[in-house]
């Protein structure tokens, strides 16, 4: 049995965890004082050996990317934080960034020290203004705290950290559309190569990290690299913010190391919804192919999930009742994607508008049996034919859903109608009467 | 589909591939698309274009590919991945997956395409039709709702956007921004609704917007002129060259049962690549309108009445018979018409009293040119140049082509374009120029230039006394290259052919007796005129003090003339030779009608030099070049010319062949200016898109011309008290413009020489004028 192993999330039931007090109160900036007192190859070693990977979807490790940067090449560096979490089901940046913004600092401190970046910015999504506001506010208390700004610590080094506001595109979270956006274009991905590692923003050498991702480095200076590899499976390490959504009667941000079960997390979490049964989950949010009860033995981590057939994306676990209709919850999926395509290539563009339409009619009844092939091969023509993976993404919940519940897609034919009652899948069904 | 210079490299490194089992070897950089078109394998695609930085946005070029026996797990964009030593690529032909992928794609590209190709411009030379055979599937599997918008849109007054045919390649966006550097239209929204729009307080005009509309894969974008005239396949294309600027593009011009409906930019690397500008691409309509002149009409008592071509033929030789005459050509003639020109000028007339140049002019500007003919300093010179120098030249407006190959340059290697000029203009902008402003000639002594650097000087070099000569002792310091760029189309071909009171065909110095008794028995002559011929103003003035009697006129306006020529042209005996009436025909006694561009065949001869030889576009046997109605009247005259039109003529400049003897003597520096009076002095040039007379009948194409603003300093205007309007008062009139405040020196007044609301004609011939702030 895996335990809840929260660090990110340990202090969040404090009621000034958000602040410098607070953090600092347990144990914040300590990681930042160590890392500085070594060189910055050193620090990039340590975090390659930490096993630490991408915690926002591809599962890149962390260290690797840094060590891409090139050094001595006389450009500016700069290190850019993903905060445009904008998924269906992706929910653990926001409020990580909302009860723990000071974590997010510090370890853009010691990343940017390590790339030699004197510039660093956090491309932040704009609908969450509350959580913008103290990231503003913790920037600044970091800055009077003399831990940004120029000779930080006094130890010589120079960084400013800029809170940018994005305008609301699930795009912008494709790190080179993220890029452009940044600097003041139209979001949308550029061509590669050239790598954001040799040619990002404003064509200087970029490391893009997901949030989650920097917030876990200051633990690995403050507790030691051994102590990280320590935690998770063989090539998962660490712990890790599992977002648990849907029917389940404690929603919410679960801590634990890589490789935890989504058994164990609705144990831990009281099960799917009273009086129901599990019927399909994501593992990382709506691009991540879907699971059925299944693979509730699947580990959570970066191999297993993938060797079950889907990815462990954002860890977005959002769980669906037998109430659920599937088609319904594809159909919603599919209108997601179909209204942020970023229209830059044909396949996501158009195969997003002609997706919604199949699918309205097979929700609708009206369908026929054909369009189910018709479906999965424009699929087949949308997957790996699109510019970036936010068009891949959009085919994955259709075709594992009519891998795991064909059944169900012939039944609304069959009927002329969804077979299911829309309502019996909410929060308010026994309000109903 | 052509190779632009940037893909052949010049130490050229091979790279071998294998496409569809063929071996290949092209140069290291080649895109997988280009070397596929090497092997002569086309794959279909729509945002690629060999001229724009590769952008893989459309996904209909995949393919399969493989470097050193490792497979891309998912076909590959062909069009932006540059091909690597021992690459195989299978492409559709013998790639399932490539195959499905394209044939995939072109379904999604089709799904949200309207069936209106029967009515579409671009039906029947549009790729997506062509590539839909050849990649798309006979019958739609779509059934649903197709994206639909309101149609067209206006994005200027020549281009329109329907935007449901778009299929978002992003063709006219990036060349908008990355060739002409006006991007003024840009994608906006997103998915399916994403579409190409424009800011509406800055609509699209750019001078070069016609391209977009070419280089569009379907029928999105259409000019308004051209829209709904006809289908492709009715049109017979001709090779052309144009005629509107000294860039000398070759274009395509397209008629339909006797009448050009469109012309189009053709292609040529070393000139022009694939572009033109929208003057030379819409302003055709001058030809067929309804002034054109098509009988030879002379005036009876007072008035111009129709006649034969053997009593206008009579007539005009009795007014030229042993009297004082001369010519003045226009800057419009192909190079034969001015050879016929000057040859009857000099063998039939007896003097040289010939100029070509119908605007300001000088005696230093023909020594300098002297200089000049059968000389060339090309486009290559200047793509190997590191500094090119703009003297008294506004490329954009006065040459555009020009134009586009600086910025090419600047933004793909280190050239830096330095300006002499009065302030930025939104060209040298574009051009990322230093400004050197100032006394012309003073500026110039302190450019740093090297064997590298290439000086263009434009013809309005004339208007400052001593530039031209302080250009040549430039070059001669630093050994850098000259080129001279006039504004009109005619104006290198006439110097090369001789139209000039000092210089015989191929730069031959009349004053040098070899050169006159090589030509004469050239010509089959027995003399030649010895004395150096007038300039156009010292033709003007002897004509009005009737020291000269008689006056040849080809394609002259009266007001682009540097003196007030109507007293002269009244008392002349005038013989005309016009396209359409024109300000000449009042004054005239006979008037020839001659052909227009189309309906002859010539050789324009652009700024660097280079022949560019067109066939005739339509048959129509009743137009006369103007070579062949002055060999008519030559032999009328009894003195045939020894060719009878514009064919034999060429053959015969070609056979006169170069001079290799010694030039003309360098200029010296005229008179300085002895304009006096007024507060400010007036600078101009002309907007590429103006009232000039070739742009008539075309409203679509000058919907975009910019509007007339003037330019003065801070200073002036404050000295002035000028804030918003400015009347600028000359001898003759007065001009009332919106003012824009610009960083140039005080008491200069800029305007735009020939545009709506700012004709300078109209305020006199001084240069000297009188500002104020306009009630």
């Amino acid at each position: 049995m895996t335990a809840l192993m929260p660090v990110l999330s340990k202090h969040w039931d404090e009621v000034d965890s958000f602040t410098m007090a607070g953090y600092q109160r347990n144990g914040g900036y300590e990681g930042l004082k160590k890392a500085l007192a070594m060189e910055p190859d050193a620090v990039i070693t340590a975090v390659k050996d930490s096993g630490l990977r991408g915690r926002g979807g591809a599962g890149f490790p962390t260290g690797m990317k840094w060590s891409f940067i090139p050094q001595g090449d006389g450009k500016p560096h700069y290190l850019v934080v993903n905060a445009d979490e904008s998924e269906p089901g992706t929910c653990k940046d926001t409020p990580l960034l909302l009860a723990n913004p000071h974590s997010l600092v510090e370890g853009m401190i010691i990343a940017s020290y390590a790339i030699r970046a004197n510039h660093a910015f956090i491309y932040i999504r704009g609908e969450i203004t509350h959580v913008i506001r103290r990231m503003q506010q913790a920037v600044d208390d970091a800055y009077a705290a003399g831990y940004l700004g120029k000779n930080i610590n006094g130890q010589g080094f120079d960084l400013d950290l800029i809170v940018h506001v994005g305008a609301g595109a699930y795009i912008c979270g494709e790190e080179t559309a993220l890029l452009d956006s940044l600097e003041g274009f139209r979001g949308q991905p550029r061509l590669r190569p050239p790598f954001p590692a040799i040619a990002g923003l404003y064509a200087c050498p970029t490391v893009v990290n997901n949030v989650e991702s920097i917030a876990s480095v200051p633990a690995i200076f403050a507790h030691g690299v051994e102590w990280f590899q320590s935690i998770g499976t063989e090539k998962s390490k660490g712990f890790t913010l599992y977002s648990l959504s849907g029917h389940v009667t404690r929603p919410g941000q679960y801590e634990a190391p890589l490789g935890i079960t989504l058994r164990e997390l609705l144990d831990m979490s009281g099960g799917v919804r009273a009086g129901h049964t599990i019927k399909f989950w994501t593992p990382g949010g709506s691009s991540t192919p879907i699971f059925t009860a299944e693979h509730l033995d699947v580990p959570l981590d970066y191999e297993g999930v993938g060797a079950a057939g889907s990815m462990l994306g954002t860890k977005a676990l959002q769980i669906f009742d037998e109430t659920t209709c599937v088609v319904r919850a594809v159909l919603r999926w599919t209108e997601f994607y179909k209204h942020e395509s970023c229209g830059k290539c044909t396949p996501c563009r158009e195969g997003t508008w002609w997706l919604v339409q199949i699918l309205k009619d097979l929700e609708n009844g009206v369908g026929k049996a054909e369009d189910l092939e018709k479906l999965l091969d424009l699929c087949d023509n949308i997957l790996g034919r699109s510019f970036c993976a936010l068009g891949d993404g959009a085919t994955s919940p259709i075709t594992s859903s009519i891998q795991y519940f064909r059944e169900e897609y012939l039944a609304h034919l069959s009927a002329g109608k969804c077979p299911f009652d829309p309502v019996a899948s909410t929060l308010f069904v026994g309000a109903r009467a | 589909m052509t190779l632009t210079n940037n893909e052949v490299a010049t130490s050229v490194e091979m790279i071998t591939l294998t496409i569809d089992g063929f071996e290949v070897a092209v140069p290291k950089g080649t895109l997988i698309i280009r070397a596929a078109e090497m092997l002569g394998i086309q794959v279909p695609r729509f945002c690629d274009h060999p001229l724009l930085d590769p952008v893989g946005a459309c996904r209909q070029c995949l393919v399969d590919v493989e470097i050193n026996g490792r497979a891309f797990p998912k076909p590959q964009a062909s069009c932006t991945m540059p091909v690597e030593n021992g690459m195989v690529v299978k492409t559709q032909l013998t790639s399932p997956v490539a195959a499905k992928a394209q044939q995939g794609v072109m379904e999604l590209l089709l799904i949200n395409h309207p069936l209106d190709c029967p009515v579409c411009d671009k039906g029947g030379e549009c790729p997506l039709q062509n590539q839909a055979m050849s990649t798309g599937r006979g019958e739609s599997r779509f059934t649903g709702v197709k994206r639909t918008f309101p149609k067209p849109i206006n994005i200027s007054s020549q281009v329109l956007l329907d935007r449901e045919r778009c299929v978002l390649c992003a063709r006219c966006t990036r060349f908008s921004d990355q060739i002409s550097g006006d991007p003024f239209i840009t994608l906006n929204e997103r998915g399916a609704l994403q579409q190409v729009g424009i800011y509406e307080k800055e609509p699209f005009e750019s001078y070069f917007s016609g391209n977009t509309i070419q280089i569009c894969p379907v029928g999105a974008l259409t000019g308004a002129a051209y829209r709904f005239r006809s289908r492709p396949f009715d049109l017979v294309s001709t090779p052309s060259v144009c005629e509107h600027c000294a860039s000398g593009c070759a274009l395509r011009t397209d008629v339909r049962r006797g009448v050009v409906l469109r012309r189009l930019a053709g292609d040529d690397a070393e000139v022009n690549e694939e572009w033109n500008c929208d003057k030379g691409r819409w302003a055709f309509q001058y030809a067929t309108s309804k002034n054109r002149l098509t009988t030879p009409l002379v005036r009876v008592d007072g008035r111009l009445v129709p006649t034969s071509w053997p009593d206008a033929l009579a007539t005009a030789a009795a007014m030229l018979e042993g009297k004082r005459s001369a010519v003045l050509t226009g800057g419009r003639l192909t190079v034969e018409d001015a050879y016929a020109y000057q040859k009857f000028a000099r063998t039939v007339l007896g003097t040289n009293d010939i100029d070509f140049r119908a605007r300001s002019a000088s005696e230093e500007e023909r020594a300098f040119l002297g200089q000049i003919a059968g000389t060339s300093t090309s486009n290559a010179d200047i793509d190997a140049a590191g500094h090119v120098v703009l003297v008294a030249f506004e490329p954009e407006e006065e040459s555009p082509i020009v134009f586009l190959r600086l910025r090419r340059n600047v933004l793909s290697h280190n050239l830096t374009v330095s300006t002499v000029a009065p302030f930025r203009s939104a060209g040298s902008k574009k051009l990322n120029a230093t400004v050197i402003k100032g006394d012309e000639i003073a500026a110039l002594s302190g450019v740093q230039l090297d064997a590298h650097s290439v000086i263009l000087v434009g013809e309005r070099a004339a208007r400052t006394p001593g530039l031209y000569s302080a250009v040549l002792e430039a070059s001669k310091k630093s050994g850098a290259k000259v080129g001279w760029v006039p504004r009109r189309a005619g104006e290198r071909g006439a110097l090369e052919a001789g139209a000039l009171g000092n210089l015989l065909p191929g730069g031959r110095p009349v004053s040098d007796p070899s050169a006159r008794v090589d030509l004469a028995s050239a010509w089959d002559s027995s003399t030649l005129p010895a004395e150096i011929g007038r300039t156009s103003d010292e033709i003007i003035m002897a004509a009005s003090e009737g020291t000269l009697i008689s006056l040849v006129v080809a394609g002259v306006d009266i007001d682009d003339l540097p003196v007030d020529a109507r007293a002269a042209l009244q008392k002349a005996f005038v013989v005309s030779f016009e396209i359409r009436e024109s300000s000449v025909t009042e004054f005239a006694d006979v008037v020839f009608p001659v052909a227009a561009v189309v309906e002859k065949s010539g050789t324009f001869v652009n700024w660097e030099g280079r022949a560019r030889s067109f066939d005739r576009v339509l048959d129509d046997v009743s137009k006369f070049s103007d070579a062949r109605v002055l060999s008519m009247l030559a032999k009328e005259m009894n003195r045939p010319l020894g060719f009878g039109g514009t064919a034999s003529a060429g053959k015969e400049l070609h056979a006169l062949g170069p001079w290799d003897g010694a030039r003309v003597s360098a200029p010296t520096a005229g008179p300085k200016s002895v304009d006096q009076g007024g507060n400010a002095q007036l600078i101009s040039w002309r907007m590429l898109l103006d009232l000039g007379s070739l742009q008539e009948d075309e409203p679509h194409l000058a919907g975009t011309a910019r509007k007339a603003i003037a330019r003065i300093s801070a200073g002036t205007a404050q000295k002035y008290g000028i804030s918003s309007a400015i009347k600028i008062s000359g001898e003759a009139g007065v001009i009332t413009l919106p003012v824009e405040i610009t960083e140039m020196q005080d008491d200069l007044v800029w305007v735009p020489e020939n545009s709506i609301d700012s004709q300078i004609r109209t305020l006199g011939k001084s240069g000297r004028v009188t500002i104020g702030a306009a009630s």
